[in-house]
């Protein structure tokens, strides 16, 4: 992995049609810099800690065991963890487990569209190594390599009082400032968005989805 | 001059006050929800986290200029709502900027920031926003019919257009409050507000779940921040403009803040108890039952009341 300096210019999007080019941004992201004042940047990561907005991206069996959060026996809400609806409005993106090659495309499309700081949560052993489907033709066996995770809760499947330890370790890592998936990817976009492409053979969608 | 600058420092006061008070009341009316389902429930500060946290999110996209008004069109309706609503009767700094006319001002200004909405999410180009807009604005159309024969069942009955003059014909003990005078107007008017407040079953323009949130779609970072804080605002002044026209208004701040939360229990009860309206079905809902009820409001002013 190198990191990149941010004088590259505009991305070509070159996947698209030439009629369509017009209507999608081809501005490069920029990271984001943290608040000039130490104390406000580390009161703005604790309120960031404590206001999850979740979008939950069910692909796998891991959905079936994130409803539960929100439910009367676990109640994720008393830690202030919510789910949303639209990518727009979401910090926590949660990965409900493996991913195929099509889910991937919209999974990077989600994720783009997501305002900074924001935060990837990928859920069971899948995202790590494959797990059951690590010979598959066309399940994703490592996220890493496509977008970053901030956190891991493996397991299969995790059971939910898992996943509540998770949102924990989760808080703990965006307040201490650790969880910086998102300046990671835009840092390294040109080495994600070649990984990604290699895999993902029809790229019929903007470089960067804004 | 001086007059002028004191009264905008009042109002200040109120608005802020007020807005504490309505991201409270989100907080407290979530609580009770939640311990009706048997949790815990999201803690009292978390809606003042949720605006900080939106705030300082470090991205924003846009999606051109009315994007931007939306939210800040929405917010004036908010205040100026707020503006012109006595919060407390007889009290200097919470009475706002109260006139001869403030009655229709107000009025105006609830739809003002609907309307501002509908245009900036329509701007945003989401499939679902253009939806909710639709529906939106089509079950306006409807709850705003019972709602101003209300209105108007009642300014006949004190015959005044002033909120503050309608506050004071209802001082001296409940049985003088519009809801005993004139029930059949406060039956309309809360049927409308049922509408207004955007529960079940008339939440089909936000519709979670199905059309994801509706009008709000797109709206993200510091324009989410924007809308939940007008939010606060905007339920507040209109529990305050409900209470001051039809349950007595409020000659402290504890009566103020037991009114109006009572009045946001309605919609909350009817909401935990009802199914979802599809659209066409709320408008003819509200075409029906509750615009007689205010026709007859109106009747009963005329022949029993003033007759």
């Amino acid at each position: 992995m190198t990191t990149k300096d941010q004088s590259l210019g505009p991305l070509a999007n070159d996947g698209l049609s030439p009629e369509e080019r017009d209507l999608f941004s081809d501005a490069r992201p920029v990271p984001y810099q943290p608040y000039p004042i130490e104390v406000v940047e580390k009161f703005v990561n604790w309120v960031r800690a404590n206001s999850l907005f979740m979008l939950a991206f069910g692909t796998g069996c891991g959905a079936v065991e994130l409803n539960p959060l929100m439910t009367a026996r676990y109640d994720a809400y008393r830690f202030g963890f919510q789910p949303r609806p639209t990518p727009r409005q979401a910090s926590v993106f949660m990965i409900g487990g493996y991913a195929s090659v099509k889910t991937l495309k919209r999974i990077i499309r989600s994720y783009e569209q997501m305002q900074g700081p924001k935060f990837v949560v990928a859920l069971g052993i899948c995202p790590v190594n494959g797990g059951m489907y690590w010979d598959s033709y066309n399940t994703v066996n490592q996220f890493d390599l496509y977008i970053p995770v901030d956190l891991y809760i493996t397991g299969c499947m995790p059971r939910p009082e898992v996943l509540l330890a998770g949102v924990l370790e989760l808080k703990k890592k965006i307040k201490e400032g650790r969880a910086d998936g998102h300046n990671r990817y835009i840092e390294n976009l040109d080495w994600y968005k070649a990984n990604q492409k290699r895999i993902i053979k029809n790229w019929d969608m903007p470089d960067y989805s804004w | 001059m001086e007059f002028w600058a004191v009264k905008i420092g009042y109002f200040l006061i109120t608005l802020g006050m007020v807005t504490v008070y309505g991201l409270l009341l989100g907080a407290i009316i979530a609580r009770t929800m939640a311990r009706v389902q048997g949790r815990i429930g999201i803690p009292y500060w978390q809606p003042f986290l949720d605006i900080i946290k939106n705030l300082g999110k470090r991205t924003a996209v846009s999606h051109g200029v009315m994007f931007y008004m939306g939210p800040v069109f929405r917010i004036a309706g908010g205040i100026g709502t707020l503006a012109f609503v006595p919060v407390i009767y007889g009290s200097e700094m919470f009475s706002n900027f109260h006139f001869a006319g403030d009655l229709l001002l107000a009025m105006y200004f609830i739809f003002f920031g609907q309307l501002g909405m509908a245009l900036g999410a329509g701007e945003s180009g989401h499939p679902f926003s253009a939806i909710g807009v639709a529906r939106g604005l089509g079950q306006m159309t409807a709850f705003e019919l019972p709602f101003v024969l209300a209105i108007i069942a009642v300014v006949i009955q004190y015959d005044t257009l002033s909120i503050t003059e309608i506050v004071a014909a209802q001082q001296g003990g409940v049985s003088n409050w519009t809801l005993f005078t004139n029930p059949l107007a406060v039956a309309a008017a809360m049927l409308a507000f049922l509408g207004m407040s955007g529960y079940p079953p008339f939440d089909v323009f936000t519709a979670p779940n199905e059309i994801p949130i509706g009008p709000p779609t797109e709206y993200h970072s510091s324009f989410l921040a924007l809308m939940a804080t007008n939010r606060a605002i905007f339920a507040s002044a209109k529990l305050i403009l409900f209470m001051d026209l039809f349950f007595g208004g409020a000659t402290g701040l504890i009566e103020m803040i037991i009114k109006t939360w009572a009045i946001y229990m309605v919609a909350v009860v009817v909401g935990a108890s009802f199914p979802r309206f599809r659209v066409d079905q709320s408008i003819r809902f509200f075409l029906r039952v509750p615009t007689l009820i205010g026709i007859a409001s109106i009747a009963f002013v005329q022949i029993f009341l003033l007759g």
